[in-house]
């Protein structure tokens, strides 16, 4: 009611009728990214949900291949756990200084944030050299599979966060931490921290139930 | 919820109105994630309970209890953001993906023992 008066007051104003809602007041910018970008976060979820159930299925099909409990290096995979765990609170200290408005606090988080998820990510392609290096590629088991399927993925999602965050820092290094780029730093963090929530799932039921026999 | 709380929080908030934590919150969270992480590796690297059903049950409560520290630490999960809307899509999720999992579970594993006899020379 109140917006349908002050539009026929604007009207009266102009002398000029307006025939489209000129004033939408959930239009403006940047107002629903933060729940938009959750949904995508929510629907990249049902992504891993059904990988986690395809590895689930066909977890223990080895077609008379090798087990997790014969492939996995579990130390390498807590090294891998560590990195990612260290790259979440750093992001979370990038997202302190940018609270405080402190640009180049929040360019040097970005950058150790950075090198922890390539460590992350070097150390999970040498794990999958080494394991098509021993002849446990996607191709030899269901379990293979589902496997490279899952944590691939996964590592996809990081490789690609970590492209954007470099798209990031040279947006901020250029334009400051300005209202766009601030909006854009919170949806890689959610991004990120989501990242870390899925690898606790892939730890959890991958590497760890896997080893167990 | 009241105005007195919203006041203390202030300081966690951007200019925005979106909270982006504290720094006790990502240390306290940290700390959390690393000892709920530690312990699983810990008991399965070591065969601690000797027990491999007892040993899955234990780590997946460990990663629960390590999902929702994530989730309100590291996402600032609550059921006031953006009018609640993120909490209903979270639960609206978790709805889902329970379904996927416990669904495609179940299936797949009566499917195996009941095929299983007249599948056997196939595989």
């Amino acid at each position: 009611m109140a917006k349908a008066t002050a539009k026929a007051k604007a009207q009266a104003a102009n002398g000029v009728p307006a025939f489209y809602v000129t004033e939408d007041e959930h239009a403006h910018s940047g107002g629903s990214t933060m729940l938009g970008f959750w949904l995508y976060l929510m629907s990249d979820c049902l992504v891993f949900a059904v990988l986690f159930a395809t590895h689930g299925v066909l977890g223990r099909n080895y077609a008379a291949g090798p087990s997790g409990a014969d492939l996995f290096d579990l130390r390498l995979v807590a090294i891998n756990t560590a990195m990612l765990l260290f790259s979440s609170i750093t992001y979370g200290f990038a997202m302190l200084a940018m609270d405080k408005g402190r640009q180049a606090a929040v360019q040097g988080w970005l950058v150790v944030t950075g090198l922890f998820g390539l460590a992350f990510v070097a150390i999970e392609l040498y794990e999958f050299a080494h394991l098509i290096h021993e002849g446990a590629t996607p191709m030899r088991s269901a379990f293979l599979s589902s496997f490279f399927a899952l944590v691939g993925t996964h590592g996809l999602h990081v490789s690609f966060g970590l492209v954007w965050m470099v798209v990031l820092m040279t947006q901020v290094a250029r334009r400051g931490l300005i209202e766009a780029n601030r909006r854009r730093l919170m949806c890689l963090s959610m991004f990120w921290h989501f990242l870390d929530v899925v690898w606790i799932g892939v730890f959890t039921f991958v590497y760890l139930m896997g080893v167990l026999k | 919820m009241s105005a007195g709380n919203q006041a203390d929080h202030h300081d966690a908030h951007g200019a925005d109105g979106v909270p982006h934590g504290s720094l006790r919150g990502y240390v306290v969270g940290f700390l959390l994630s690393v000892v709920l992480t530690a312990i699983p590796f810990w008991l399965v690297m070591n065969d601690v309970l000797g027990n491999a059903t007892l040993t899955a049950i234990v780590i997946m409560i460990f990663a629960a209890v390590q999902i929702v520290v994530h989730m309100i630490y590291f996402l600032h999960m609550n059921s006031r953001s953006e009018g609640g809307w993120t909490m209903m899509a979270l639960i609206f999720t978790i709805i889902i993906v329970a379904i996927a999992l416990a669904g495609s579970l179940w299936v797949m594993y009566h499917l195996n023992t009941n095929m299983m006899p007249t599948d056997m020379h196939r595989m």
